[in-house]
């Protein structure tokens, strides 16, 4: 995954490189998606279950005639799933396949000085630190970078050390 | 590299293919002029290019070989042995030419030996009538390339004929224009049809369900161009079965020198076109059927000698269409399969027990060939390679949706079948819905649709939980789909349900569904890489509403419906015998397309006359359109969702008449007369449609005569003067779907008669009890519980005077008539045979009036 800086900006004539994230809300936690690897933000729609999928596995969406595989995040994360299992959609893609990641909600776009991400504190939970690329202190809480390629990786065959498919 | 380079490397390399399987065909044929004078072409061209680029290894080469074949040319005899080198020296180009491709230069490398060899040879062919002698030329003075220096006068060593032969003018073919295309640019455009496919079906749905018209010309527009264009790209993809043959002359020939047998390869349909992505993947399965028959059919030729066979062993590959897929078959003349050694071998193997094998027959044991980890020669061979091979063929062609199969004739040869499909990409499926779900069936694999109630027909029953089914004489596994894929559904009544009967090979097995739909055309998307594993899905597709639906695999299914071969310990021919009650009892279907391209049928028995209109003749008259037609106008009627007749063009029309009235359905093309049984399945509520039925393989909607008549002709169904002369007889209409009472019950009112319709047995038995005043019963003896036998069981002990009873059955089997002559039925009918039903009621009204 690409956590390169998407941009640079100059406060006080000072260059600084910046990365675009797309936050979303899972459980209350805020992430980050780098934004290169975010092609559409959607309202769920209709889903149809695949039978026998692995359980992070909810279903196949059609998007404007693409068939993407949708994934939750918060089964991923191994958190509590509630009946709402994510309002919100984000269309990413990986190994030539379009995927669509189940959030609670969307946030903003935020650009965040490469400089000020920090290592995944040590006490993160394994099943979380495996996405987990760094976090941010932000002024409303933490943000947790999250590396999209690891999370699909791991949706269906058992996980592999550099999250390759 | 080098565009023009590459262009060479391209172009040798397809003509180098050609060579290898022409070579082998001189040798057959050593006299055959014309085969001669093509690879003398093909060197002569290959020489010319590379004499042109500098490419002095493969010039040299070329020259000697053409030096060699020049003497052929002149009437020297073709050898084996002059065959065999210059079979070595194509493979040596190929060497230098995959070299090209690699490093673009020729590598290193000397092909002294070689060229000597052929020199030599063309020193001996030489001999006989006096030639003039040949030298080889410095490899640095490159040869005029053809065409762009053909007018130059060709070098002096050769012989002066050859300077008036078609053979330095043939490159140039006039005529034949073509562009050069990059596959992936095809697959593109292939991806983007097939998204405007799904758009429009899509458009047409929504257009169905929205009361605007004005879409409808334009959207009919767009369907015709996009059914055109998606013909067309497809056809961009088909490539002749050819292709994948070019290999076989050569290996056949191959294998007859490392076998020391005798093999002839004859080959017959190679024009068979199929899309190339099918293609490539049965390159390798073909090969090793081919290495299969020459290692393990073909017996040496002293074994096929004692035996009386001639010595030289003949290997047949034919492909053929067979209604959407390609047949390919490998057969062989030597010593068929060695069902005793394959038993004993599958039991040291310990793929079944001696107990097991004892109880198995022929055909199943011959299956064994294809399990994983068998091989029948005790030595490998490295021929037919380690006993990898048939299982790799067939897991190879059951991946494309394909099947294998083989029969066999103890002593005179065996038979493999693959069946292919014609394309990956778009396939016809049977739409049905499980556990509150849709899934496509590919239809290729749908053989019937049966209602699993009890009749004289099937019987479903258990056996320790497993279900099986009584078809006919034919025992099948079913399954449950929502069970196998975990779904809710499994206290539901078996009796609302559909059994899917499925065959994959030569397996039959039956799949309970809650609910049959229609058959589409779908373009298949792959499964995500997240979901491979999954063994019941090939992939998924978006439906015409716009929701993805998963596409059954019904090899897995089959897999989970047991492995055992054919049903339930049946030979192969048998079941085909078993399954061909289906075939005897045939109506004939008229298949037409109209709307949306899909194939419909209405039994043929129905339609009056077939007619063609042009279109300019149709008039309006009254907002209807009609046409003069034998003196009288007929009203038309389209099948598109507004009724409306295409305004251009030669209109083919479905001619309908009824008690002096006609009207025509109006269709896109009449397509053809099909034999096939009848076996109408209802589908949920769709006006306009009676239900599907399996016509030629295929699942067909048949179209609902009744409803588009009256669009056409309102008063269709009034009762006309003369029946309505004729008083109103009662008539008790029992029939139990919905879509025979909404089609009979208004053929019977229209006659005149006083209808009362039900659905259910035993209410029509409570209503017959109190109510005296019906004058004839007309009884669906296929109803649930209680049906028409029932009643007229019941009826039997009754004093009053007795109603003549008209069964209804959608087919009538003997043991339904039997039953319905010893219960005194009247007559019986077909359920679509509405003019038949008038008929036999007339009669039967008339019996009781004159026997009264």
């Amino acid at each position: 995954m690409s956590v390169a800086p998407t941009s640079t900006r100059e406060p006080g004539g000072e260059r600084v490189a910046v990365t675009d994230y797309v936050t979303v809300f899972v459980d209350g936690q805020l992430f980050g998606l780098p934004i290169a690897s975010v092609q559409d933000v959607f309202m769920r729609g209709q889903m149809t279950p695949v039978p026998g999928a692995p359980p992070e596995i909810l279903g196949l969406i059609n998007l404007r005639g693409r068939v993407l595989t949708a994934l939750s995040l918060r089964r991923l994360l191994g958190l509590a799933d509630p009946l709402a299992q994510g309002a919100m959609v984000v269309g990413v893609e990986h190994g030539g396949e379009s995927f669509g990641l189940l959030v609670d909600r969307v946030g903003e776009v935020l650009s965040l000085p490469v400089s000020d991400r920090r290592a995944n504190p040590g006490n993160l939970d394994p099943a979380w630190a495996r996405f987990a690329r760094g976090i941010y202190w932000l002024p409303e809480g933490l943000l947790v970078v999250l590396d999209i390629d690891a999370a699909l990786g791991l949706g269906g065959a058992p996980a592999e050390p550099d999250g390759a498919i | 590299m080098d565009d023009i380079l590459r262009e060479f490397v391209t172009e040798t390399s397809e003509s180098i293919e050609n060579v290898d399987r022409e070579l082998v065909r001189l040798e057959q044929e050593p006299n055959n002029e014309q085969v001669l004078r093509h690879i003398f072409r093909l060197v002569h061209t290959i020489k010319g290019t590379c004499g042109f680029l500098g490419l002095s290894r493969l010039e040299t080469l070329a020259h000697a070989a053409e030096d060699l074949m020049s003497r052929f040319r002149e009437g020297a005899p073709v050898t084996s042995e002059a065959v065999t080198v210059i079979l070595a020296t194509i493979d040596r180009v190929k060497l230098i030419l995959k070299g090209l491709e690699e490093a673009e230069r020729e590598p290193e490398g000397s092909d002294e030996a070689l060229v000597e060899a052929l020199e030599r040879l063309a020193r001996g062919a030489a001999a006989g009538p006096p030639v003039i002698a040949v030298e080889s030329p410095p490899a640095a003075a490159p040869e005029p390339p053809d065409p762009t220096a053909r007018e130059r006068p060709e070098p002096a060593r050769a012989p002066p004929a050859r300077r008036t032969d078609p053979v330095s003018r043939l490159p140039v073919t006039p005529g034949v224009q073509s562009v050069r295309v990059g596959l992936d640019a095809l697959e593109g455009l292939m991806t983007m049809v097939s998204e405007l496919v799904l758009t429009r079906n899509q458009l047409i749905d929504i257009s169905r369900r929205s009361e605007l018209t004005e879409f409808n010309a334009p959207l009919q527009r767009l369907s015709t161009v996009t059914a055109e264009l998606q013909a067309r790209v497809m056809k961009t993809r088909m490539q002749p079965i050819s292709t994948a043959w070019q290999k076989l002359p050569r290996l056949a020939r191959d294998l007859s020198a490392e076998l020391g047998k005798d093999i002839e390869l004859v080959m017959s349909g190679a024009e068979t076109e199929l899309d190339r992505q099918v293609l490539e993947l049965i390159k390798d399965p073909l090969t090793h059927l081919i290495r299969n028959a020459a290692d393990h059919g073909i017996e040496t030729p002293l074994e096929r000698m004692r035996v009386g066979k001639p010595g030289r062993g003949v290997i047949r590959v034919s492909a053929a269409h067979e209604s959407g897929t390609i047949s390919i078959e490998i057969a062989d003349d030597g010593r068929g399969l060695d069902i005793p050694r394959i038993a004993a071998l599958a039991v040291e193997r310990e793929l079944a027990t001696a107990a097991e094998v004892e109880t198995m027959s022929e055909a199943q044991i011959a299956r064994f060939i294809f399990a994983p980890g068998f091989s029948t020669v005790r030595e490998v061979s490295h021929v037919s390679g380690r006993g990898v091979g048939m299982d790799v063929v067939r897991t190879n062609i059951e991946l494309i949706g394909g099947s294998v199969d083989v029969s066999w004739t103890p002593g005179a040869g065996s038979v493999f079948t693959l069946k292919i499909p014609l394309t990956l990409a778009i396939l016809a499926a049977l739409i049905i819905e499980t556990g509150g779900q849709r899934f496509a069936i590919p239809q290729v694999v749908v053989v019937e649709l049966v209602q699993p109630r009890n009749s004289s027909e099937h019987r479903l029953a258990t056996i320790n939980g497993q279900a099986v089914l009584l078809l006919r004489d034919m025992t099948l596994p079913v399954l449950r789909l929502s069970r196998l894929l975990g779904l809710p559904g499994e206290d539901r009544p078996v009796d609302d349900s559909f059994i899917v009967i499925m065959r994959v090979g030569k397996r039959s097995f039956g799949v309970i569904v809650d609910a049959v739909f229609h058959t589409e055309e779908i373009v298949v998307k792959p499964m995500s890489a997240l979901l491979k594993g999954l063994t019941f899905f090939s992939g998924n597709t978006i439906l015409g509403d716009g929701r993805v639906i998963l596409i059954l695999d019904p090899n897995g299914v089959a897999a989970a419906a047991g492995d055992a071969p054919a049903a339930a310990g049946r030979e192969s021919g048998e079941a085909d015998a078993a399954l061909g009650p289906l075939r005897q009892e045939r109506t004939a279907f008229l298949v037409f397309r109209a709307g949306d391209g899909e194939p419909r049928a209405v039994p043929l028995a129905s339609v009056t006359r077939l007619e063609e209109f042009d279109a300019s003749r149709i008039e309006t008259l009254g907002g209807r359109r009609v046409v003069q037609y034998r003196g009288d106008l007929l009203p038309l009627v389209g099948l598109g969702p507004d009724g409306a007749v295409p305004a251009s063009g030669v209109q083919p029309v479905l001619v309908f008449s009824e008690r002096g009235r006609i009207a025509g359905l109006a269709v896109d093309e009449v397509v053809d007369i099909i034999e096939d049984h009848l076996d109408v399945r209802p589908v949920g509520q769709s006006p306009g449609v009676v239900g599907t039925a399996v016509i030629h393989g295929r699942a067909t909607e048949i179209v609902d005569v009744a409803h588009y008549l009256p669009l056409a002709c309102p008063d269709w169904f009034e009762p006309n003067e003369q029946s309505r002369a004729s008083g109103a007889r009662r008539v008790l209409l029992l029939e139990s779907t919905p879509f025979f009472r909404g089609l009979l019950g208004p053929v019977l009112k229209a006659a005149g008669y006083d209808v009362v319709a039900m659905a259910d047995g035993q209410e029509a038995l409570e209503l017959l009890e109190s109510d005296r005043r019906f004058d004839a019963l007309v009884l669906d003896v296929e109803a649930p519980g209680v049906g028409g036998f029932e009643i007229a069981e019941a009826l039997l002990g009754d004093r009053r005077a007795p109603l003549p009873i008209i069964g209804l059955a959608t087919r009538p089997s003997r043991e339904t008539l039997d039953r319905a002559q010893r219960l005194g039925l009247f007559e019986f009918v077909a359920k679509f045979d509405r003019e038949g039903l008038l008929a036999a009621l007339a009669d039967g009204l008339q019996a009781r009036e004159a026997a009264a």
